[in-house]
């Protein structure tokens, strides 16, 4: 076993402090450790981006970032998305566009698509099909998703 | 999916980070955007038993110009050489090559160091690197050396890269002039990788194809520069005809791999037919008119 690192992340606006093994992937932090379960783990070989959170304003694949690369990092996981009972536009899309079925992608896609809008507030259909490259979806057959996103981007720039 | 044991460490030195490798040879690796070595190191195919992270060492990431130069620092993410917006003026070919490789969080975090370094004979950036000659300065125990990308890279994951050298920042030329660049590969279904990649940038003068500079990917063992192709087309009047006899060079000494994916043969096609392509692209972006081929 490799000696423990310490972290400490400010995930959601909330600081952790842990003691964590070197080879800890930041989605088994964050699931197991820190107790957000939101993220999901689907390939756990870095194609399919239910895993996907923001690190420092990126979209990333946490099971393809170790814990201690995330030291001293900002992570925003789709718990950190809602006001208290407000939802984010995007979630509020997903909900009102049927942008999901099982779910299962949800997180991750919702995750990518907060990147998107970060850099593109008004993004073509060609945009968010090209952000949403690295989350597969067995369920939806992508179509809602897009629309889930055109409906935040317009609510979101009101 | 969980790596073997191994201890990490954050240098924020160069030289700091160099007696590291130094003094634990094998052992150790260097981490930078982590998106080719993770994934190793989940399958266990590799089991360092130390990385050497060089995220926290100032001045690795980067986009300069330097005269006629651009340098491009080792630590700079593919979404960085993709987005900007000095790259897109001075050297497209960059940009162009950085935007389609795999997905948003892949070039959030890849690296064109660590795509170099770890030398997949499938990477996008080697084409572009090159086609356009570029330079790669290199540190190590011994001091600092520049390597040409052709020297670079030697077989399948192998380059002139000693255990213990680092890359630090690469230099491509900046494209003054009427310049034209393309990069065009045929990405496998499901992985994004190139089963083909070209990278072209070529100078028209008039008609004429003043110079070009042309990288494949994909086809054999290691990427490698197209010199017949180039040397076919230089100070030539670009033509259809002439451009698809040129790119049939492409293949010419070069063994193509194949897999499940593309047998070698079709590897060889592509080559052809995405070479001819992208030198057709080019030679449009560079304001050269060409009368249509049939079929292409
Ligand atoms: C899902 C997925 C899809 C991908 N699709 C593509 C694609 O379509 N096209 C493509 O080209 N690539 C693709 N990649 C690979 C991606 O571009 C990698 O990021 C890149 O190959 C490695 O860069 P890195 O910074 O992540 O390097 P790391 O994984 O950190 O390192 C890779 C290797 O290089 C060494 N190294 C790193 N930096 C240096 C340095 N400065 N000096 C010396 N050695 C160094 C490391 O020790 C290691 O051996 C994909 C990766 C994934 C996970
Ligand atoms: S679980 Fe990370 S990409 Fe699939
Ligand atoms: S909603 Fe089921 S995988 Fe996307």
């Amino acid at each position: 076993m490799g000696p423990k690192k310490r972290v400490s992340i400010r995930i959601n606006g909330v600081n952790y402090l842990h003691e964590v093994e070197p080879r800890l992937l930041l989605i088994h932090y964050l699931r197991d450790v820190v107790g957000l379960t939101g993220s999901h783990i689907g390939c756990e070989t870095s194609v399919c981006g239910a895993c996907t959170v923001m690190l420092d304003g990126a979209a990333v694949k946490s099971c393809t970032v170790l814990a201690v690369q995330a030291d001293g990092a900002e992570v925003l996981t789709i718990e950190g998305l809602a006001q208290g009972e407000d939802l984010h536009p995007l979630q509020e899309g997903f909900w009102e566009c049927h942008g999901l079925q099982c779910g299962y992608c949800t997180p991750g896609m919702i995750l990518s698509a907060y990147q998107l809008l970060l850099r593109r507030p008004d993004p073509t259909e060609e945009e968010i099909r090209r952000a949403v490259d690295g989350n597969l979806c067995r369920c939806t057959g992508y179509q809602h998703i897009v629309d889930a996103v055109q409906y935040a981007a317009r609510k979101m720039k009101k | 999916m969980i790596p073997a044991p191994f201890d990490h460490i954050t240098p924020v030195t160069l030289d700091e980070a160099i007696r590291a490798l130094t003094s634990h040879g094998e052992e150790a690796k260097l981490l930078a955007g982590g998106h080719s070595l993770l994934p190793l190191m989940k399958l266990r195919l590799a089991s360092p038993k130390l990385l050497i992270d060089l995220s926290k060492i100032p001045g690795l990431a980067g986009i300069r110009q330097e005269g006629d130069k651009m340098t491009v620092g080792a630590l700079t993410t593919h979404y960085q050489i993709e987005s900007s917006e000095l790259l897109k003026e001075k050297c497209p070919l960059l940009p162009q090559t950085a935007r389609v490789i795999g997905d948003v969080q892949v070039r959030n975090r890849g690296t064109i160091g660590g795509s170099l370094a770890h030398a997949d004979p499938a990477a996008d950036l080697a084409a572009a690197m090159l086609a356009l000659g570029a330079e790669l300065r290199v540190r190590g125990a011994q001091g600092e050396r520049w390597l040409k990308a052709e020297e670079f890279f030697l077989d399948l994951m192998t380059t002139a890269l000693s255990p213990s050298e680092i890359l630090t920042e690469i230099r491509v030329p900046v494209l003054s002039g009427r310049c034209g660049t393309a990069y065009l590969k045929l990405p496998q279904k499901a992985s994004g990788f190139a089963l083909v990649g070209v990278a072209v940038w070529l100078r028209a003068d008039g008609g004429l194809c003043a110079d070009i500079g042309v990288g494949v990917t994909g086809l054999g063992a290691k990427p490698f520069r197209a010199v017949r192709v180039e040397r076919h087309l230089r100070r030539k009047r670009l033509e259809p005809a002439l451009i698809e006899t040129a790119s049939a060079e492409v293949t010419l000494r070069i063994e193509p791999l194949g897999d499940i994916h593309a047998s070698a043969e079709f590897r060889a096609h592509l080559a052809r037919l995405y070479t001819y392509r992208a030198i057709v692209e080019a030679a449009r972006t560079a304001g050269i008119s060409l009368t249509k081929a049939k079929g292409k």
